[in-house]
């Protein structure tokens, strides 16, 4: 049983009556609410409180990111030097393809020049780390350590070195909240790198699978097609590997398949991720006027844009 | 008697402090979704505990603080935080007479209803998801009453 308090004076007649506080209060949240979410009027308000917050996330980081640098700098000789040799193997192979893309992306630049299209050029990178802060167990959301003093803007890409990570959809002094492609509330467009077939990836709150809900029975997907990002929406840059197909089902029945695909992104694992600026498309702003994409950053943008492609 | 106000003022804006930063501690996947909403825990026993200093006001302000921490919208958490507040305090002079496991089931009462109002907001601002498992906390928070009980008031006792 709680023990009472020591304090014995009465409790009547302290301060306001218990229901008008109540009341105000609740009126009070409900405003709050209200004015975040119909009206996005408290983004800089929120920018402010999540810099606040910022030092205790960060202190919760902070043991955990010891433990890494501790636990890095006793690693043994022999595990480095295995390391040491993988790296500098892959380090060699990707060189050697790096020759020949550089090769093809002078070609590819000629082209897109004499068509004077420049899209989906990474323009800046910027390496940002994963907070290790719990948001919500069954959101897909991921804290970084970079902000709007960084320049990161809201709907801006994620990716890591595999593939699309997610985008920025909140964005604090310090920090920036970060919704990843796996989130049921995430939806990305997508096209088959082998038969160019398009559709929509929508995340299904299992970082291990997307689905893609709006195929086709007769569309020319198979396991093991890349899916790579297609840059419609003006969120993501073209061109970036989002997902392996891992599964394709066709009812004879059904009009639509059901097909399932593993991000290549390694969304649970990562600890770092990069930022990315690219070169917007000419024609993806249709008004000049609203210099940050906001509206077009939200995720349910890009499935109602599914749902009308149906 | 003045030391003992300014040491439980003490105590009830460290404990919780420490739940806000408890609810953002990374967890094994597998215990993320059972973890007990430590801070508004701490909320309900000093409102037992101490009805006269804990108020609603800052019963609000701890909720907003884990809004701005890990919420969607600003004032859904604060919100849950005021009704399970404003409903302990109407209910604690019953409350307090309750022995132990009925005190539990009370207070599993209190957040499951904080639960539903999350849910419940949740959804009303498009950002819904349905899972069963995201009702496990209130069963983790009503085992983990007697415990947290037990903790205050030997902490309480010795701070006299």
């Amino acid at each position: 049983m709680v023990e009472l308090s020591h304090d014995t004076r009465p409790i009547i007649g302290q301060g306001p009556p218990l229901g008008a506080a109540f009341i105000a209060l609740a009126l009070l949240s409900i405003a709050l609410m209200v004015a975040d979410h119909r009206y996005q009027q408290l983004d800089r308000v929120r920018g402010w409180l999540g810099a606040a917050a910022y030092p205790v996330q960060r202190a919760i980081d902070l043991p955990f990111r010891a433990w890494d640098w501790l636990t890095g700098s006793f690693a043994d000789r022999s595990r480095l030097r295995r390391e040491n040799l993988e790296l500098s193997t892959r380090l060699r192979l990707a060189n050697l393809q790096l020759q020949r893309f550089a090769a093809l992306e002078d070609e590819n630049r000629r082209l897109r020049d004499m068509r004077e299209n420049t899209a989906g050029v990474a323009e800046r990178v910027l390496v940002a780390s994963i907070l290790n802060v719990d948001l919500d167990p069954f959101r897909h959301r991921v804290l970084l350590d970079k902000g709007a003093r960084d320049g990161v803007f809201k709907g801006q890409a994620v990716l890591d070195g595999e593939g699309i990570f997610g985008q920025v959809w909140r964005v604090g002094e310090l920090t920036s909240e970060v919704i990843l492609i796996s989130d049921a509330e995430h939806a990305i467009p997508v096209a088959s790198n082998r038969s160019g077939i398009r559709s929509i990836a929508v995340g299904t709150g299992d970082s291990e699978r997307l689905s893609l809900p709006f195929v086709t029975a007769e569309a020319d997907l198979k396991t093991e097609d890349l899916l790579i990002s297609t840059g419609l929406g003006g969120v993501f840059p073209p061109g970036y590997p989002v997902a392996r197909i891992t599964r394709v089902e066709r009812a004879a029945s059904a009009t639509f398949a059901i097909v399932e695909a593993r991000p290549t992104a390694r969304l649970a694992l990562d600890r770092e991720v990069l930022l990315v600026w690219f070169k917007e498309e000419p024609q993806a702003d249709p008004s000049p006027a609203t210099a940050d994409a906001g509206q077009d950053a939200e995720p349910a943008t890009a499935r109602a844009a599914g749902e009308a492609a149906q | 008697m003045r030391r003992g106000v300014l040491s439980s003022r003490l105590g009830y804006w460290g404990s919780i402090a420490a739940g806000l930063v408890l609810a953002i501690v990374p967890l094994p996947d597998w215990l993320d979704p059972v973890r007990p909403d430590l801070a508004l825990l701490a909320v309900i026993y000093w409102i037992l505990a101490a009805p006269r200093m804990a108020g609603l006001g800052s019963a609000w302000l701890a909720g907003l603080g884990l809004d701005v921490l890990k919420g969607i919208v600003l004032g859904q958490h604060a919100l849950g935080f005021l009704v399970v507040a404003f409903l302990t305090h109407r209910l604690q002079l019953r409350m307090r007479m309750f022995p132990l496991l009925h005190q539990a089931i009370v207070v599993m009462l209190l957040l499951g209803i904080y639960h539903f109002l999350i849910f419940w907001t949740d959804g009303l601002t498009g950002h819904g998801y349905t899972n069963a498992s995201q009702w496990l906390p209130v069963l983790s928070g009503g085992l983990l009453w007697p415990l947290i009980v037990a903790l205050g008031d030997t902490l309480a006792r010795r701070s006299r």
